[in-house]
């Protein structure tokens, strides 16, 4: 199969490869020869390991990209970049508050954005970066929650960045700061924690421990379903 | 975009969408009777490939010798271990704390916070970053029984019929009683759940399920939770240290029997050095990257089972490691992404999966391992599948039905990462449907525990995937999110306050490697087998063949 292939020449970290078309730049430097240790993760799309940044041939922009998600075209040059040198500052959760505040403190090169959209073109889950920094600048974190959600902290965004911003770093103290202090809480589940401690299911749930298979079977088989 | 002849089957399915829209609307999610328990077999033994001959073999060594178990489980055990024990010196330690966490996924971290809460320093080692992990990919959801017309004992229920009534009762229990407690503790620490306006959680239905009771963070829930817990984990540098890249590849124990460290090897510069702990976790997570029946798998790359081949050397039985979970809907098409997850949430939410024909053919939510089995029968026997210029077969999940059920928007609201995951390929899954077939998914079985997620080893615990016995025979969706979490936290406690407690450690072994590498070359075992596999290789062979003096991980693959 793979022989049939057209084959295409990409550059991984500076050296020419013939590699089959339809290729992910992961499967290409794969096809290459390499058991790869460092930017590659879950291959899918969700961990952000494999940022790369790539060329393709006659155009002068420098492009990012994830590698297990954008495919190889004829003459691209590949780099990858498993690892971002970027500021992470520490903080206790519990002893913050949900306010523009705690950005000036901890991330005050957010406040030094130019709104060049740099971050938001670098990004390859397509988040509006710049919108959710500006709304950072404005204190309002359940919108640059809600904006930076799909983030996989790849890292491509603050690469770019001319302020020097770690926009991913902001982007979950934001969401942190949303999810505990300014969403809206839900009395179920403290309810349902209550009746636990009290010990409320007990009783129906030791009896079932202790049924014989058919007869936990039966009950099994029999139960009400209510999924709509 | 799909192939002409793939888009005349689309059609197919385009004409029949009105009337099973029709019926959806009219009986909800009963759009197709539920399987029976005899049916429920008959398709299971027919179809799944848990059934089939060449899928389980008899086990040789250690302590579930004679048991029949998957067959690339019993080859990665029946291998020697990647050190002469010989010529470790047992009498220096290289690094010492109170709790070693082995891997860094949700079950990993959790643990690792919680056992810095109870007081415990916490070394995590991982063989690729923190945080990368299964638990990172998980889209659809996780359980908990904390609405008004559920509770845990329906809960438990549902896990311990999903699982085939194999589940040990004492982690059912724990899992379902602790789960409320989870979600309160997850956005405590800042997970963003979905919510309604009024702060309740917004719930789905899943395979097996019989309340809503799925919570969701869009259709990243595991990346939400899981960044999480790592921002935490980096919050805390002074009680929780971290060596990335480094992959543990056996435990010590001393001459009581206790595990008191471990051996760890550097991917990269191949260093091995020595770590010593009064209580270790292992949550090294499943064996998807071992292809087991040479599936495509959902998981992540460093998914290779490493956790089972530790404790089971040092003398821990591992539980119903016959049986693999086969996520019924992993993508055919486009055959850059073969294999990856299509979330159940997909389904949850009113897709159907259909034939080549446009006909539904089964429940869309039966548990996992039925609903899998049927999507191979109606591929297979009844040749109802559409085949892939490539040469696979699927069926297809008829997505746009969301958008017409809930409305437009529904879909890029609620699966943001699957609509980007098909967009990437120019495939609208509003528009048209996903093709799909069952991929390798989810470690049923695996190391003996009980609730307190203690082994038979003293000081040895384990959390998440790598655990067996808490979902049976067949796990549902969401109760792995909520598995890693739980038992996370519990192993985390279990293992610090035994730390902090003091333990008496004495002379440090590893005499366990030494007499299992033995009985390997009794059994005749070929030299160049070792284990834990690591990573997998994906160079091809007209590659690997020139490469005459290349050292790969993952000898067995």
């Amino acid at each position: 199969m793979e022989f049939e292939r057209k084959m295409l020449t990409v550059y991984i970290m500076g050296e020419a490869y013939e590699v089959p078309e339809g290729s992910t730049i992961l499967m290409a430097i794969e096809y290459a020869g390499f058991q790869v240790k460092r930017g590659v993760g879950c291959r899918e799309g969700f961990c952000g390991a494999c940022a790369t940044v790539y060329r393709e041939k006659g155009d002068y922009k420098l492009k990012g990209g994830l590698a297990c998600q954008t495919v190889v075209t004829d003459g691209m040059a590949i780099a990858q970049i498993p690892s971002v040198p970027a500021e992470k500052p520490i903080y206790n959760i519990a002893e913050l508050e949900a306010n523009e505040n705690t950005f000036k403190e901890l991330f005050p090169t957010v406040f030094r954005c130019v709104a060049c959209n740099t971050c938001t073109k670098a990004c390859p889950q397509d988040i509006k970066v710049m919108d959710y920094v500006q709304a950072l600048k404005r204190g309002d974190i359940a919108r640059a929650a809600d904006l930076s959600f799909d983030c996989i902290r790849c890292g491509l965004c603050a690469l770019r960045c001319p302020a020097e911003i770690v926009q991913y770093n902001a982007a979950i103290l934001a969401r942190r700061l949303y999810a505990r202090y300014l969403a809206p809480k839900s009395h179920e589940v403290d309810i349902r924690i209550e009746e636990i401690e009290k010990g409320k299911f007990d009783t129906e749930i030791e009896e079932m421990k202790a049924m014989p298979r058919d007869i936990l079977s039966e009950k099994y088989y029999k139960r009400e379903i209510k999924v709509d | 975009m799909y192939p002409d002849y793939m888009m005349e089957s689309i059609h197919n399915v385009e004409r029949t969408r009105p009337k099973r829209l029709e019926i959806a609307r009219k009986m909800g999610k009963q759009v197709f009777p539920a399987m029976s328990e005899s049916e429920r077999a008959e398709v299971l033994n027919k179809y799944h490939p848990d059934y089939k001959d060449e899928a389980r073999r008899v086990l040789n060594i250690g302590v579930n010798k004679g048991e029949k178990i998957t067959t690339k489980v019993a080859d990665m055990l029946e291998s020697y271990s990647r050190i002469d024990p010989n010529k470790i010196d047992l009498s220096r330690f290289d690094i010492e704390t109170d709790v070693l966490v082995i891997g860094a996924g949700s079950a990993g971290l959790s643990a690792a916070l919680v056992a810095s809460d109870y007081g415990a320093n916490v070394l995590l080692v991982t063989k690729l970053r923190l945080g990368d992990s299964n638990s990172m990919m998980a889209q659809g959801g996780i359980q908990a029984a904390d609405q008004p017309d559920d509770n845990p004992s329906i809960h438990y229920l549902d896990v311990i019929g999903g699982g085939h009534f194999d589940n040990k009762p004492e982690l059912v229990e724990a899992l379902v009683k602790d789960a409320p407690p989870a979600i309160k503790w997850l956005e405590e620490l800042g997970v963003m759940f979905d919510k309604t306006p009024t702060g309740s959680m917004t719930v789905a239905a899943g395979g097996g399920t019989s309340r809503k009771r799925m919570h969701s963070a869009r259709d990243y829930t595991g990346a939400a939770i899981c960044r999480v817990l790592r921002d935490e984990v980096y919050n805390r540098p002074d009680k929780i240290k971290y060596i990335e890249y480094t992959a543990i590849i056996e435990l010590i124990l001393d001459d009581k029997g206790q595990a008191i460290g471990a051996v760890a090897y550097h991917l990269e510069n191949k260093q091995y050095s020595l770590i010593k702990a009064k209580s270790i976790i292992i949550a090294t997570g499943g064996f998807g990257r071992l292809h087991i029946m040479d599936f495509e798998t959902t998981n992540h790359y460093g998914a290779t089972a490493d956790g089972l081949v530790l404790a089971y050397r040092a003398g821990a039985p591992l539980l119903y490691m016959d049986s693999v979970q086969y996520h019924p809907t992993g993508a055919v098409f486009p055959e850059q992404i073969v294999g990856f997850l299509c979330t159940e949430k997909i389904r949850g939410m009113g897709a159907q999966p259909v034939n080549r024909n446009g006909e539904l053919f089964v429940y869309p939510l039966e548990p996992r391992d039925v609903e899998a089995a049927s999507f191979i029968r109606e591929s297979t026997d009844r040749g109802m599948g559409i085949k892939t210029p490539s040469g696979l077969v699927g069926i297809w999940l008829d997505s746009p039905l969301i958008e017409q059920l809930s409305g437009e928007g529904s879909i890029e609201k609620a699966l943001p990462a699957m609509l980007r995951q098909y967009q990437r390929f120019d495939i609208d899954i509003r528009k048209y449907p996903m093709l799909v077939y069952p991929t390798l998914h989810y470690q049923n079985g695996g190391i003996d525990i009980n609730a307190k997620a203690e082994t038979n080893i003293p000081g040895l615990y384990v959390a998440g995937e790598a655990s067996g016995g808490v979902h049976g025979r067949n796990r549902l969706m969401g109760n792995s999110q909520l598995d890693i979490i739980v038992f996370g936290r519990r192993s985390g406690r279990n293992a610090a306050e035994r730390a902090v407690s003091g333990v008496q450690m004495g002379k440090p072994t590893l005499e366990h490697v030494l007499k299992y590498n033995k009985d390997a070359s009794i059994l005749g075992i070929d030299s160049k087998k070792v284990s834990p596999v690591i990573l997998p290789n994906y160079i091809p062979d007209h590659v690997k063949a020139k490469q005459l003096t290349a050292q790969y991980e993952g000898n067995l693959i």
